[in-house]
């Protein structure tokens, strides 16, 4: 019952949002003052996660190769998968960031009578993780809009683009539609799968749930509750917030509030979590290194000059007697035999 | 202990109440205890092993006692905790890897079904990521702020002795052979958390006899089996005369010998038991065929490493000896014999630990001039790409006729392929020495070829149903090719892969020979002034 809590601990989220901003006076808490400290401890702990892990040397160069290696001039290198250049690197981290393409490669696996095991390909998470991630982020883009004044071309591109199917007024954006199908996608894998669900931490359903929560606020807003919301206050209240002048307005409408100390929530929750993902992804060793430690010195900052290998002498002074009576080459002879006579 | 007969296990793995059978566990993993008994574990280090490499310069294996896994008392340090909590920290600051893997995991599962040992235990504590949350719960736990607030709300378990064994079951039922890492969009490695886990676990003394024995041996006489320097020769000296007795042909080979151009060093399984023997015959008639001016080495006469298995510290000390001989030797290069973890040492930690090997030539091949530049620092070449070298340089005088009772496929060993990317040299090979050769299934072979099921020190008989369950994968991956083109042998560049498939294929598949791929040049190579007999098996053939 691990999700439970993720959706009482958001629900206990949306009534403090809620029934805090109703209070008077605290309108500046939950639109000011909430909001920086958000983006300072996101912002902030974000950089001190990655110091940190960057103030962990890479001892070693540990690349996983999925492909062939250069090697041979006639055996064709797997550039991509097994880059030696850093430009086959960046390819490589390139494709694996926009794309995701590891988990293209996914697999299920499954043991039948025989016994026989199989292993077909299993796209779906790739699917929709990938459709998860970038609703999120166009939702991100579009949201900028808020933030600068007057609008400039590109982001209203990107807001004609997600709203092409012209469905409704104000009209449909796919992200918001594509964000909710991946949500439930990941939500309900972890439920269904076994083995994903045996896995599962609150740590998992917490942050699935909150998104959840900051998309359905969202979309009430724009489409079912517009009228309870002042499109313009918010909007001053943004701009303020950019420029260190907010000021909040009389009547902002208490979902918005909501919809806005969740994703405070988000921010503020982000660097302390797994979801520091995004940046780890950048950073982990088996897939940004090129496979050349062979070619070129990889340096180990603690590599210990001390350890030195058992020594060759220690070894023929051990069984110098036996490499001498078998012919094995020596460094040092055998001591003149004793004169038994 | 007896290993369940065939008919069992096959039921077993497919019926069995498991996680990969679709039974759900009730409790949850955290309330699960490990508990040992026998057949579950591979025996405890023998006290006088750990004496050994403890009283080793630069080596730090303490508590050396006589224990028992099954035992309630594991005769822990009184500060264990500690020491354990302060080598986590140690490592922490050490390896980026270390710390970006346990802080990343978002939990996809996209590793689970992955791993050989899960495919056939259905553990669910053998899911690459579950094994991985045996330490990252402790982690939280230590390390974290959410874990420091939140508790077990936030995944983090205390240490204690219960988590401890643990680790000691579950580190010692993964072979460390990165197949997980290959699946995992953050490149998470399991090896790498397997091996903090036996680090940490060594430092309160709690190790297994197979892996720290042949490692004790290897340090002192030079190779795991504990072959002292006559018998390393006597054992070398009898394949050739097999291969005199028969091909007629003499072999010229050396031990030790000064100013030799190459040193060549393979697994000492090699030089010492079927079916890596006739492998270690294919070396010499190679080198023989080419004139290779090179030396065997009684000094550095192991090319597998299991340091590898345990910690930093002995994995360099062990490596050492490599560079060490080359040097004293005076070669221009080494040459690598076929094995999987020793390439993964050589390839990705050697020139690291105890480079730079500023006294060696980068390696040239003398019969073609063909120069490795991928070699071009760590001056060390693998015999697969020197053989392909040659092939294509038409160096080699090859009839494919005389491998005609083989049809073979090939199993790529985990570290050539998922740490270093040794894939189409030996594929290159197979097509020049034998006629017949096919491909197991695709998600089988090449960087998501499946593990033998005992690499990393875990090749025991102690443990043969495990090894059995998980080198599964594997196993039916090569029935699936016996049974739709008659395969009959399994070919592969490792030698505890020799030792350890041989075991493998004589309870799953029995009738499937293994071999290593040098074992099929040798077999096919026309040699000057041979005088050969029928050699139905090749250089099995008794005659």
């Amino acid at each position: 019952m691990k999700y439970a809590f993720s959706f009482l601990a958001v629900i206990a989220l949306i009534l403090i949002a809620g029934l805090g901003s109703q209070i008077p006076g605290m309108q500046y808490l939950f639109g000011v003052a909430i909001p920086y400290l958000a983006i300072m401890l996101f912002v902030g702990g974000f950089v001190y996660r990655i110091i940190q892990w960057a103030k962990s040397p890479v001892p070693f160069s540990i690349p996983t190769t999925c492909g062939q290696g250069a090697s041979l001039d006639f055996i064709k290198q797997d550039k991509l998968d097994c880059p030696t250049k850093i430009s086959e690197v960046v390819g490589r981290m390139f494709l694996e960031i926009f794309l995701f393409r590891t988990l293209f490669r996914n697999t299920k696996s499954e043991i039948h009578n025989g016994p026989k095991v199989t292993h077909e390909s299993s796209k779906w998470l790739w699917l929709f993780g990938l459709l998860f991630h970038y609703s999120f982020l166009v939702i991100i883009i579009r949201h900028m809009r808020l933030f600068v004044d007057p609008i400039p071309f590109w982001l209203s591109a990107i807001e004609g683009v997600d709203s092409m199917l012209q469905i409704g007024a104000p009209t449909l954006y796919l992200s918001s539609v594509v964000l909710l199908l991946g949500i439930l996608f990941l939500f309900g894998r972890r439920l269904i799968n076994v083995q994903v669900r045996y896995i599962s931490l609150n740590n998992d359903y917490f942050p699935l749930v909150l998104i959840f929560a900051i998309a359905v606020t969202g979309i009430l807003m724009r489409y079912f509750l517009r009228t309870d919301i002042d499109i313009v206050t918010i909007k001053s209240l943004a701009l303020g917030l950019v420029t260190f002048s907010p000021v909040i307005g009389a009547q902002i409408g208490t979902i918005f509030y909501i919809h806005l100390f969740l994703v405070c929530t988000l921010l503020a929750y982000f660097p302390f979590s797994k979801l520091m993902h995004m940046g780890g992804v950048f950073m982990s060793p088996t897939r940004n290194m090129a496979n050349d430690s062979r070619a070129k010195r990889h340096i180990n900052p603690w590599n210990d000059p001390t350890i030195k290998p058992h020594s060759y002498a220690g070894y023929e002074d051990e069984f110098r007697e036996f490499m001498v009576d078998a012919g094995i080459p020596v460094d040092k002879e055998l001591p003149a035999a004793k004169d038994e006579a | 202990m007896a290993v369940p007969k065939l008919e069992q296990l096959s039921k077993s793995v497919v019926q069995g109440p498991s996680l990969s059978t679709g039974a759900v566990p009730t409790k949850d993993w955290t309330d699960v205890p490990a508990i040992f008994k026998p057949g579950n574990y591979a025996y405890q280090a023998k006290q006088e092993k750990v004496e050994y490499l403890n009283s080793q310069e630069g080596l730090n294996f303490p508590n050396a006692r006589e224990w028992s896994p099954e035992d309630d008392d594991w005769k822990l340090p009184e500060n264990w905790q500690d020491i354990i909590l302060k080598g986590l920290r140690e490592r922490l600051d050490k390896f980026r890897s270390l710390k970006i893997f346990m802080d990343c995991c978002v939990r996809c599962g996209a590793c689970a079904d992955k791993c050989h040992f899960f495919l056939g235990t259905g553990d669910p504590k053998n899911m690459p990521v579950l094994r991985a949350e045996l330490l990252r719960s402790v982690y939280r736990n230590d390390f974290t702020l959410a874990g420091k607030l939140l508790g077990k709300m936030a995944g983090a378990r205390e240490m204690t002795v219960g988590v401890l064994k643990e680790w000691f079951m579950y580190s010692y039922q993964c072979t460390e052979c990165r197949r997980c890492s290959v699946f995992c969009p953050y490149g998470i490695d399991t090896a790498e958390v397997t091996m903090m886990l036996r680090e940490l676990l060594h430092l309160v003394g709690v190790g297994i006899n197979w892996i720290l024995e042949p490692a004790s041996n290897s340090n002192r006489t030079g190779n795991h089996m504990g072959l002292q320097p006559h018998t390393f020769k006597d054992n070398v000296d009898f394949l050739a005369e097999d291969i005199e007795n028969l091909t007629g042909v003499k072999i010229n080979h050396s031990f030790n010998r000064k100013g030799a151009e190459v040193l060549f060093i393979t697994p000492s399984a090699d030089v010492f038991a079927e079916p890596g023997l006739y492998t270690a015959m294919g070396y010499l008639l190679l080198f023989e065929h080419i004139g290779l001016d090179y030396t065997w080495s009684t000094y550095a006469s192991e090319g597998g490493n299991f340091g590898l298995f345990t910690n930093n510290e002995l994995m360099k000390k062990l490596n050492g000896k490599m560079y060490a001989e080359a040097k004293r030797l005076g070669v221009k290069y080494i040459i690598g014999g076929e094995c999987g973890h020793m390439w993964r040492v050589i390839h990705q930690y050697m020139d690291t630990m105890n480079g730079p090997a500023d006294f060696l030539e980068v390696p040239k091949s003398s019969i073609t001039g063909t120069t490795f530049n991928n070699a071009a620092s760590t001056k060390m070449v693998h015999i697969s790409e020197f053989t392909a070298d040659l092939i294509k340089n038409h160096k080699l005088k090859l009839d494919k006729s005389r491998n005609a009772h083989v049809k073979a496929t090939y199993h790529d060993s985990c570290n050539p392929a998922r740490a270093m990317g040794l894939m189409d040299e030996p594929r290159y090979i197979l097509d020049h020495v034998v006629d017949n050769w096919v491909e197991m299934p695709e998600n089988t072979i090449r960087e998501q070829t499946f593990c033998c099921g005992s690499g990393t020190g875990l090749n025991t008989d102690e443990i043969m149903e495990l090894r059995m369950r998980a080198g599964l994968p594997r196993a039916n991956a090569v029935k699936h090719v016996i049974d739709k083109h008659d395969v009959n042998t399994l070919s592969c560049v490792c030698a505890i892969d020799r030792a350890t498939l041989t075991s493998l294929m004589n309870y799953w598949n029995p009738g499937c020979n293994v071999c290593g791929v040098s074992e099929l040049v040798g077999n096919a190579l026309v040699m000057d002034g041979e005088n050969r007999q029928e050699l139905d098996e090749g250089l099995r053939t008794l005659v």
